[in-house]
């Protein structure tokens, strides 16, 4: 767990290579006509006081990327293509690391069973999660979304470099929030796992990075203030026919989904198609960011528990030693220019 | 017309007598001892209805035991940071250390501005978790009672199924429960030895087992009482029992904890760039 905890920060600069690269193996698929699976026989097991039942563990681990990849331009690959994306993204995760990055460190996904292909995972035929605009790509952004990110790329640059504060670091690595949470619930390099629990008026999701809990009710109650904000938004729920539909907003803006602006709204659906599946889907409104609304489609597929204390912040020795090794090397550093004089 | 009287006088008097024992032979009965016991509504699988958001409105989490008011730990922070007094929720009014224990436990107290995990918003732990100053939400279905508490976004899963054993040691250990009649019981172990039960420095080892009694005693009040057994640090196992009250606001929820971005500088600032400044906020 230390040890697991202790590369948390060089772990997710190589989860987002590898995240990278997937998308690159994807792109290079050879082009077939592919269909979308059959839908499954109609879930309608319902719980005690008669929601339609989601419960169970879940994971979204899959090897889908968000976005279409350049160059793929239908929606499905074949059967034969997604096993050859699939083969070749774990072929990539098992090399772990890519020559003049961080070559120099070693770190095996395999060795602690986090690898995707060594638990369960979506596979779906789709090219991207991305179903709508229909090319499967995140729509334009706005002047406003353009100024934003520009100013945020600036504020980054004045603070600095990510090891000169733990403030300056990603958020994933503080141990503060991470993209299974959401919402919109993303997959995350590993432990993409959740559990869902309802009881009278409230569905709960548990998801297991950072122990991250949303309840979520189902009353009708009106949004929190326009003036509280937090880090996962505050989320409201309700019924549509088997489908629960979650409205969250009041974002903190301190964690932008994909760049959105502190405004955005993310309405998810979740419907249970069958006893193994959830179909995920959620759709990302935020007029300052994007010239339209975007949906995308995940499923969730049933796993198994249990879902493990995933104690992050307790055990981040990560941030500790980053940052105690950047100013070790710095006063090397000095040191040496000192002799060198 | 005498006798007559005289009749009255023992009836008037069997009447008191009977009048006046009653009671008294009455209150000998045990299944009359006390009035009936609260009810809880019922969950639509028939399991007594202990869904709610709940909070221990005490101030168990500075010290367990009775306690007089106190100074504060940070002089800047004058009277907010003072200790408030407590009337105490431990049976017999002590935690029965072993010596060694003893010394260590005096040695938390003294170092707690440094060592209470709460300062760096860790995992709070069990029973603590139960009585912090933040409200938890209880979701029942029928296989597992989620408790999700507000301080650090902390949860516990309840397994009401068949019991299960600890895959590993955890902050907020593993929980078996099971219903004896009103009353929810939640057996966990598989803590590790990093949670305190207070701020006044007392604390377990890994072989803290805790065994949770929680009943309703009204629409709104819960009994909480929980059994504590450590070999490691108690000479035998000892109790504690407190009321828990529901959250009765309109819309009241748990909101978000995320205390971690609050700690960091604490944990973290010692290893800041020289010349830097952590952000504005």
């Amino acid at each position: 767990m230390n040890h697991r905890l202790s590369s948390m920060y060089l772990l997710i600069v190589v989860v987002t290579l590898v995240l990278l690269m997937t998308a690159s193996v994807a792109a290079q698929a050879p082009v077939s006509s592919g269909k979308a699976p059959a839908p499954a026989k109609k879930w309608t097991a319902k719980t005690p006081d008669g929601q339609p039942d989601l419960q169970g563990y879940w994971t979204n681990s899959t090897y889908t990327p968000l976005q279409r990849p350049q160059g793929v331009t239908r929606e499905f690959y074949s059967a034969q293509e997604v096993a050859q994306v699939e083969k070749q993204a774990a072929e990539r995760e098992a090399e772990q690391t890519e020559p003049g990055t961080i070559a120099d460190v070693h770190y095996d996904f395999t060795q602690f069973g986090l690898d995707r292909s060594q638990s369960t995972h979506t596979t779906q035929m789709r090219t991207s999660m991305i179903v709508d605009p229909p090319d499967g790509r995140i729509p334009p952004v706005t002047t406003d979304g353009q100024k934003r990110q520009a100013d945020r790329a600036a504020e980054r640059k004045r603070m600095g470099a990510t090891t000169d504060q733990v403030q300056n670091m990603p958020v994933g690595t503080r141990c503060i929030v991470m993209a299974g949470s959401g919402p919109p619930m993303m997959p995350a390099g590993y432990n993409s796992n959740y559990q869902i629990v309802q009881g009278p008026g409230y569905v709960m999701v548990l998801t297991e990075m950072i122990h991250d809990v949303r309840i979520i009710p189902l009353d009708g109650r009106p949004q929190l203030p326009g003036n509280v904000r937090q880090w996962t938004g505050s989320s409201r729920g309700h019924w549509e026919g088997d489908t629960l539909v979650v409205e969250t907003a009041n974002f903190n803006g301190k964690n932008p989904f994909q760049n959105a602006s502190e405004d955005m709204r993310v309405i998810e659906r979740f419907t249970r198609v069958d006893a193994d599946t959830i179909d995920y889907r959620f759709t990302i409104e935020d007029e300052k960011t994007w010239t339209r609304p975007w949906t995308a489609l995940l499923p969730l597929k049933s796993s198994t528990g249990p879902i493990f204390e995933h104690g992050c912040h307790e055990g981040n020795y990560g941030v500790r030693n980053t940052l105690a090794g950047a100013r070790a090397e710095e006063q090397r550093a000095a040191a040496a220019k000192k002799v060198s004089k | 017309m005498k006798t007559v009287f005289r009749s009255s006088i023992i009836v008037t008097a069997a009447i008191l007598a009977v009048v006046l024992i009653a009671p008294v032979a009455f209150a000998q009965t045990p299944a009359a001892a006390q009035a009936q016991p609260y009810r809880a509504p019922r969950t639509a699988d028939g399991r007594p209805n202990l869904n709610g958001i709940w909070q221990g409105m005490n101030e168990a989490n500075w010290d367990l035991l009775p306690h007089a008011a106190n100074f504060g730990r940070v002089v800047a922070l004058g009277a907010e940071d003072a200790v408030p007094p407590g009337i105490g929720w431990v049976e017999g009014g002590e935690i029965p250390y072993l010596p060694a224990a003893a010394a260590k436990k005096k040695e938390n107290y003294d170092k707690r501005l440094t060592l209470d995990p709460e300062i760096k918003c860790y995992l709070p732990g069990v029973p603590r978790a139960m009585y912090m100053p933040y409200p938890f939400q209880v979701i029942q279905s029928k296989d597992v009672i989620m408790l999700v508490f507000e301080y650090a976004g902390a949860v516990r899963t309840i397994n009401m199924g068949k019991p299960t054993e600890a895959p590993a040691d955890s902050w907020m250990g593993w929980s078996n429960g099971h219903w004896e009649g009103e009353t929810l019981v939640i057996d966990s172990t598989g803590f590790n030895d990093m949670s305190w039960f207070d701020r006044a420095g007392d604390f377990h080892s890994d072989e803290l087992h805790v065994v949770e009694r929680i009943s309703a005693a009204s629409p709104d009040r819960l009994n909480y009482e929980a059994t504590i057994e450590d070999k490691n640090v108690f000479s035998r196992p000892w109790k504690i029992s407190m009321p828990l009250y529901r959250r009765v606001e309109k819309n009241m929820q748990v909101m978000e904890f995320k205390c971690v971005e609050f700690v960091e500088e604490l944990i973290y600032g010692n290893l800041r760039k020289p010349g830097t400044q952590p952000p504005a906020h």
